[in-house]
């Protein structure tokens, strides 16, 4: 048996569960730790500007890979910086573990120095977290973390653990668990075949079927068998924001994003479906719109992997729980029991529909010969990246521009806060997915608002040479917040601008990377062809954008799906 | 209207503040609370007592449900069960009509006397919530309430129905 201290067991049940890497910033109550990880180099330690970074970092790193992304930081502060964080990954359901150090056990609860209650701060935010309250016990807890994390429905695992239980003067028999089944917890994966033929019989009934794709559909990697069940039903396909990329969408049958900011089209057909099947999406306010317009003559198959989400909001008529991809691969074995051929025949003349409401191009947009329009720049990020970019979004007018405007052909190529809608998201989590995959194009689509919320990060892509591309659209203005203002609140203004931005250029310069001002449209493409030249360094893309363009389309509050705007004017 | 869920959890330290973090953070109510270990030490068994619709109460057995913490729920009030709740009463008394009084309704309620004084009673009782208010009404037409004490309602499934692990 081997003997180690605390400290050295957290180490080693990380390298155990392989974890290689680890986003944190260290401090009094977790310096054991630390000197633990200098001893080694299996896992490589991110040193992060700010706690806030290493949880999105985490979360970037995770959501494009699908791996648990891991967090160290110290009690007190550290801890709690890291809220923000883990309640983004709990809102999406992204793998994280957070190692939180406290301080010693003899000292919980007298207000110590830096002392929060780390397990009840994170409580309403997390799956499941640990105390640790003995060394003995850090192996198994960490197993449990990990295990728990990145299972069933994924999300965020805190793992308090108190300085003296990590001493490195002491010394602990070692023992990493060979099992981490636990009797309370058993995701269920496979659908109940009843509620299988069920659904089967819906879809094969339907005449205007919807193909609803989440971001579950990612979590368990189901593009493959979603896109063949598409194909063999011959139906359209829309997606959440968090479920971008998860089906193909350039493939004929995608109809685009649907919800608040959804396509014409999405929303149309939702609304007018005879048969939705939710594929690991959650029926979130900013898809519904009002609940009780929502797709009136639908039956409503829900497949989920958490019972708690099926009928939460939505009533569901043939609810499925299970995993997106075993229970459509369990779908695929009873449909190939029937005779799909007059499939096509049968959808005709709802494709027919679905062409006509695509053809009133809901996405177009007026550019003009010189101020740049937001839409135009993500166009041209697309094809200065191939559409092979990963990109990853801050929050607001931007994101719903990147989310229209950039076609995901992949799943995990599209990383944004989409539940919590985190601003400041962007850049750590850029960087998350660079430390992942280090040959990757790795994107951040920003604004002049959310870039400034985890700036400070610009100082890690240095140390660590991340060839990060920012391109920040700049319209002055928190865009989304001046868009709501403009359509409810009559144009007044109200703290949505700053005019005391600072020089990004001169910014990314100081900070050693490479910054590019753009202003007007002759100048985008040389631009972004200079900012994609440039390999090996991170480059800032500061371009200037319409100020008073609006993000459409757009739903009308309290409408059904398809009660929208579809520009300043115009409403369906 | 009322319900009666009942849960079996770990007994570890911060399970029922996950529990309750879900009624408080979701907004549901709860009206009382009973926990206590099981014959298997390792467990805890909680009873709820909450208003909700059919909807709401879904949601609530579903979020308690699926915390890591929680083997099993159910709400007893969908089908045949029992449930009792246990009241100390103390009541001062200062006249013998009144303590006469008292101790027929004592009888009557198949309450029982646990402690005595010169001019206190305290008195045990046990049966349906409806019962120990309906008790609690009459000690105060022929008494003086000092203090009252109420466990919450405990409740199991009639027959072979249980929550197991």
């Amino acid at each position: 048996m081997r003997m180690m201290s605390g400290a050295a067991m957290v180490v080693e049940a990380l390298k155990d569960v392989g974890v290689t890497h680890l986003f944190g910033y260290p401090g009094g109550a977790v310096l054991d730790i630390y000197d633990a990880l200098f001893a080694q180099d299996v896992v490589k330690h991110i040193l992060v500007r700010h706690e806030q970074g290493a949880s999105h970092m985490a979360d970037g790193y995770a959501r494009a890979t699908g791996k648990t992304g891991t967090v160290l930081v110290t009690s007190g502060p550290g801890a709690t910086n890291t809220l923000t964080g883990i309640a983004t990954a709990y809102m999406d359901s992204i793998p994280m573990v957070v190692l939180s150090g406290q301080v010693p056990s003899m000292h919980i609860g007298e207000d110590a120095f830096q002392e929060t209650d780390m397990v009840g701060c994170s409580r309403p935010v997390v799956k499941h977290s640990f105390l640790v309250k003995r060394a003995v016990d850090i192996p198994k807890a960490i197993a449990q973390a990990y295990y728990i994390a990145n299972s069933g429905r994924p999300g965020p695992v805190v793992v308090d653990l108190p300085k003296d239980i990590v001493n490195v003067q002491d010394s602990h028999p070692y023992v990493f668990p060979d099992d981490v089944t636990m009797r309370s917890y058993n995701p269920t994966l496979k659908g109940h075949n009843k509620q299988i033929k069920k659904a089967v019989a819906c879809l094969l009934k339907a005449k205007r079927p919807v193909l609803y794709v989440g971001g579950g559909s990612i979590a368990s990697e189901a593009s493959e068998v979603i896109t063949y069940l598409a194909e063999r039903l011959g139906a359209p396909v829309t997606s959440t924001l968090m479920g971008l990329g998860a089906f193909s969408s350039v493939h004929k049958q995608f109809v685009g994003m649907l919800g608040m900011h959804g396509t014409l089209e999405a929303n149309k057909s939702m609304h007018n479906a005879d048969c939705i099947i939710s594929l690991g999406a959650r029926f979130d306010d900013r898809v519904t719109n009002n609940v009780e317009k929502f797709c009136p003559h639908a039956d409503i198959i829900h497949v989920d992997i958490d019972p708690a989400s099926i009928s939460k909001i939505v009533n569901a008529h043939v609810p499925v729980v299970g995993s997106v991809k075993t229970v459509v691969n369990q779908i695929h074995a009873v449909l190939d029991e029937h005779d799909l051929s007059g499939q096509e025949e049968k959808l005709a003349d709802w494709w027919e529909q679905i062409n006509d409401w695509r053809a009133r191009k809901c996405l177009d947009y007026v550019q003009g010969d010189t101020v740049i329009k937001p839409q135009k720049v993500i166009q041209a990020l697309y094809e200065h990246t191939n559409g092979e970019a990963y990109v990853s979004s801050d929050v607001g007018q931007h994101q719903m521009f990147a989310a229209l405007y950039y076609p995901f052909a992949k799943p995990r190529r599209w990383i944004n806060s989409g539940g919590l809608g985190t601003m400041g998201f962007g850049l750590p989590a850029a960087m998350g997915v660079q430390f992942a995959l280090p040959d990757a194009c790795s994107v951040v689509v920003t604004g002049d608002g959310s870039i400034q919320m985890n700036i400070q990060e610009l100082s890690t892509c240095l140390q660590y040479n991340l060839p990060i591309k920012i391109i920040s659209l700049n319209n002055r203005a928190l865009g989304m917040v001046r868009q709501w203002q403009d359509m409810n609140y009559k144009g007044r203004h109200s703290h949505s601008y700053m005019d005391s931005m600072p020089d990004f250029v001169k910014l990314a310069e100081a900070y050693g990377h490479v910054g590019i001002k753009v202003d007007t449209l002759d100048q985008l493409d040389d631009a972004m062809k200079r900012c994609f030249a440039e390999k090996e360094r991170l480059v800032f893309m500061d371009i200037a954008v319409d100020q008073n363009e609006h993000v459409y389309p757009m739903q009308i509050k309290y409408g059904a799906m398809d009660d929208m705007r579809l520009s300043k004017t115009e409403r369906t | 209207m009322r319900r009666i869920i009942s849960v079996l959890m770990e007994n570890a330290p911060g399970s029922l503040s996950r529990i309750m973090g879900v009624f408080s953070q979701r907004g549901y109510n709860v009206d009382s609370l009973c926990v206590a270990p099981t014959a298997d030490q390792s467990l805890s068994r909680l009873t709820i007592i909450t208003e909700a619709d059919d909807k709401v109460t879904e949601q609530i057995t579903k979020q308690v449900n699926k915390l890591i913490d929680v083997l099993r729920v159910a709400e007893l009030t969908d089908s045949a069960h029992v449930e009792r709740e246990l009241m100390l009463i103390k009541v001062s008394t200062l006249t013998e009509v009144a303590r006469a009084e008292v101790k027929r309704n004592v009888d009557i309620f198949r309450a029982r006397i646990l402690d005595v004084t010169s001019q206190h009673y305290t008195i045990e009782v046990t049966g349906t919530s409806d019962k120990l208010s309906a008790f609690s009404d009459v000690m105060a037409q022929c008494a003086e309430i000092t203090e009252s004490a109420r466990t919450g309602v405990c409740g199991l499934s009639r027959g072979d129905r249980a929550l197991r692990p």
